[in-house]
């Protein structure tokens, strides 16, 4: 019976949905309050429907219900409970719920948390929220429906891709599903602001914490991802190119940009339409990345098995939802107000830098995703496009960016004095120089892009804590006073500082890794010893390993150095049972600035087994540089300015009403 | 001429320097780096020279050896119509089988013998890629969906 409840919750959603997004948007034209009111109270049912669709959905997954056709598709009842709850969104249909959730639950925490937020304003927010939860709750009931029944039940499951089987499935999806569809709280802040005619400093004040924290979802989403693509998959990538990380990495650019130019807005009220504009693109990204996924337009690890219908409702979809507020941004932003001047080399200035070259490198991705469909379409035959165009567009761009990352916050704004910037980063730059010489060192020489890679590391993260040395007086001031300082420093800078120093990190992971990476493929028999780096891992044997729905021949290997034992190592090579699928089951040892990777292939008949060893220098720090970016954003989410519904009790500035017939919303404030 | 419009100028001509500079980048890269998809078939009639390109089909059942020195396999791919002989060295997927879809890019050797350096298997037991699926319906063989066990 849950399922039917489930399904009836999801159709109830749909209504109240279509009440949110019409009544309280003609209330907000009108100067209704009563109408406006409907809002927040709609948004809390709709988020509390599609909880409890979504609950159901849980439920039968973990009472192993297999009259439901989508847990008959995807479970087993053998299968581990985490994988059982996990694999509710490890499909098409549950993940499609998972992302109407997570919106209405982005809509409930306007409700709640926007109290302060002037009532129109919040209207307009939920309705464009309400509209977005229209399009795909239709989509889930016309094409994904989720609580489908079989009938005669069948005795147990198909089981779960084993893939899928992981940890990284528990928490990869909802992260980058928080981060994709907390862009659409930008997107409809963006698209109220197009309607009211206004945008100003209050406003971004209360776009950017919902910003920071799709970002900070959005980052911690991507770099799950790609570590469980690097110790899932057998050969020590962290990052194919793959259409569908594009798709996730194309909103974070988008969305990293849209965070920089926010900041403009709300301390110089200037760059206001381009922040819409982004606002718009950014969720407009995160909407095609869906469709990328959804359609099986691409062949990728992503997508799932394919309906055409689906297809062309998302491209409906995506079409109306960008094509409307692209519409509706070109009608209505010539009229918005220019802001406060700037020169060229000031801290607006380094900001429009960033915003230039993050949406020129989004637009290189972007690009070079879609191409392979463009030429599809014309019929002038099938493409890939991999690595080396990636390599060959996005890496030159990058590069700008980042140097201009670390002299950005040391401008000041409006005009800068550039000398005696230039001079004040001399020794970031020294110690860039001495972190190159280390390399070379290290390496005897290596490519010139791995030392430009280093350099750029040491520069973005030595940059950022200068700058942070230099807000506390750091060896200027008593130390005493450095630290009086440090605890007083808004945690929005504390933010700024670990984000950007986490770049430098993850960039110096992903340079070492690249360049540095050794690799052994051979044949081994027990007994014998394979060397790598300055490691020597002897084969001890195989032995079979019985797991919860798979067996296993798990391998043994002594890894010693210098002599010394430092650890073992015991890749698997797992068959689950149900599916029929076999699984090579990676072994890592971390020492902190190198990974040791051991993937076991196939028996050759004679007793020797394939296996691929690999030494990957520095990728942990790829791991350790995410986490602290993610760090950042949650520190800067605690800053006293950002927090939700504080901004409205400070100065607003007065504006004047861009559209007389407009304004009538105003007066009920 | 006012601030206001220098500062214009000046962000209009870092727009055309960066977005410039981006397209040519694209536009080269696009040359290099293409990767076009061969069907056996495609491979016999229109020789590709020594650009990299990947090839797709069906793993010939009863095909897949192995060399002599243990990491590099030999295995033939058909669109059931033409065949190719693929050289991989390496750790095959998980779920490369024969005759199931399958994905290698890499070179045609003059000698006919396609070496590869990557083979992608598709990744579940439903789906097969799309571009091995049009390239056994071209290859005239009927495909009924993508759902093809």
């Amino acid at each position: 019976m849950f399922p039917e409840l489930g399904h009836y919750a999801l159709v109830l959603a749909l209504v109240v949905a279509l009440v949110q997004a019409g009544l309280p948007l003609a209330g907000a034209q009108r100067g209704e309050s009563a109408w406006m009111a409907v809002a927040g109270p709609a948004a809390l049912a709709q988020f509390g429907l599609i909880g409890f669709a979504f609950a159901t959905l849980i439920q039968a997954a973990i009472v192993s219900d297999f009259s439901v056709l989508n847990v008959v598709q995807n479970s087993h009842s053998t299968k581990p409970l985490l994988y059982k709850i996990a694999g509710v969104w490890g499909n098409h249909e549950g993940s499609m719920v998972l992302w109407v959730t997570i919106l209405a639950g982005f809509g409930a925490a306007v409700a709640v948390f926007g109290r302060s937020l002037p009532l129109p304003l919040k209207a307009r927010v939920l309705a464009v929220q309400a509209m977005i939860g229209v399009g795909f709750l239709l989509f889930i009931l016309a094409t994904s429906d989720p609580f489908a029944r079989v009938d005669p039940p069948p005795l147990d499951g198909d089981d779960l891709n084993p893939l899928l089987q992981d940890p990284g499935l528990a928490l990869h999806p909802p992260f980058l599903y928080l981060g994709y569809v907390g862009f659409s709280m930008a997107f409809s802040f963006a698209i109220a602001a197009l309607i009211e005619g206004r945008v100003d400093p209050a406003w971004a004040r209360w776009v950017r914490p919902w910003t920071l924290a799709a970002w900070t979802c959005l980052t911690l989403g991507v770099a799950l991802g790609s570590w469980w693509a690097y110790y899932t998959l057998g050969w020590g990538g962290w990052w194919f190119w793959d259409p569908v990380e594009n798709a996730s990495l194309m909103p974070w650019l988008a969305g990293t940009a849209l965070l920089h130019s926010a900041i403009v807005v709300e301390k110089r009220d200037a760059l206001k339409s381009w922040t819409l504009l982004l606002a718009i693109l950014t969720f407009s990204l995160s909407l095609i990345g869906t469709f990328l996924v959804r359609s099986g337009v691409l062949s990728s690890v992503h997508a799932f098995a394919v309906d055409p219908a689906r297809g062309v409702f998302i491209l409906g979809l995506l079409t109306v939802t960008i094509g409307g507020s692209l519409l509706l941004y070109g009608l209505r932003a010539p009229a918005l107000k220019a802001g406060g001047l700037f020169a060229p080399i000031s801290r607006e200035g380094a900001l429009v830098l960033n915003n230039l070259l993050l949406a020129t490198a989004t637009a290189t991705v972007l690009m070079g995703t879609l191409y392979p469909l463009f030429l599809d379409v014309l019929g002038a035959g099938k493409v890939s496009v991999g690595a080396p165009f990636f390599n060959a567009t996005f890496v030159p761009l990058m590069i700008p960016l980042v140097t201009a990352m670390v002299v950005g916050p040391f401008l000041s704004w409006k005009r800068a004095d550039w000398a005696g910037v230039l001079g004040r980063l001399a020794v970031v730059g020294a110690l860039a120089t001495l972190a190159v010489l280390v390399a070379c060192w290290q390496s005897g020489g290596g490519p010139v892009m791995a030392l430009v890679g280093v350099a750029l590391a040491a520069w973005a993260f030595f940059g950022a804590w200068l700058e942070w040395a230099e807000r506390i007086a750091l060896f200027r001031a008593p130390l005493r006073v450095s630290l009086r300082r440090a605890a007083g420093l808004p945690a929005a800078a504390w933010g700024m500082t670990l984000a950007h120093a986490g770049l430098g990190l993850a960039i110096a992971g992903m340079t070492g890794s690249s360049f540095w990476v050794s690799e052994r493929i051979q044949v081994i028999h027990p007994g014998d010893t394979v060397e790598i780096a300055d490691y020597h891992l002897s084969f001890q044997g195989v032995e079979p390993v019985v797991g919860p729905n798979y067996d296993a021949q798990r391998a043994t290997f002594v890894v010693t150095q210098d002599g010394r034992k430092v650890g073992l190592l015991a890749p698997e090579r797992r068959h689950y049972t149900v599916t029929g699928m076999p699984l090579s089951h990676a072994a890592i040892r971390t020492t902190g600035t190198a990974d040791l990777y051991l993937a076991l292939g196939d028996e050759d008949g004679t007793g020797g087994w394939t296996l691929r060893l690999y030494h990957h220098p520095l990728v942990p720090w790829l791991w350790l540089g995410c986490g602290v970016m993610v760090f950042g954003g949650l520190v800067s989410l605690g800053d006293r300015r950002l927090r939700i519904g504080a901004p409205s009790k400070r100065r607003r500035r007065p504006t004047v009403p861009l559209v007389p017939a407009l304004a009538s919303s105003d007066d009920s404030r | 001429m006012t601030p206001k419009k220098k500062r214009r100028l000046i962000v209009l001509a870092l727009v055309l320097l960066s977005f410039g500079t981006a397209t040519a980048l694209v536009l080269t890269a696009f040359q290099d780096h293409l990767v076009f998809f061969y069907s056996p078939s495609d491979l016999q009639e229109h020789p590709p020279g020594i650009r990299g390109i990947r090839v797709g089909g069906l793993v010939e059942a009863g095909s897949v050896q192995r060399q002599p020195d243990g990491t590099t396999v030999r295995f033939t791919i058909t669109d059931l119509k033409t065949k190719v002989t693929v050289s991989y060295t390496g750790l095959l997927p998980d779920l490369f089988r024969e005759g199931q879809g399958v994905v290698a890019e890499g070179q045609l050797r003059p000698d006919g013998l396609f070496e590869a350096h990557e083979v992608l298997a598709k990744h579940d037991e439903k789906y097969m890629p799309p571009t091995v699926a049009d390239a056994l319906k071209r290859a005239g063989q009927h495909v009924t969906s993508t759902l093809v066990q």
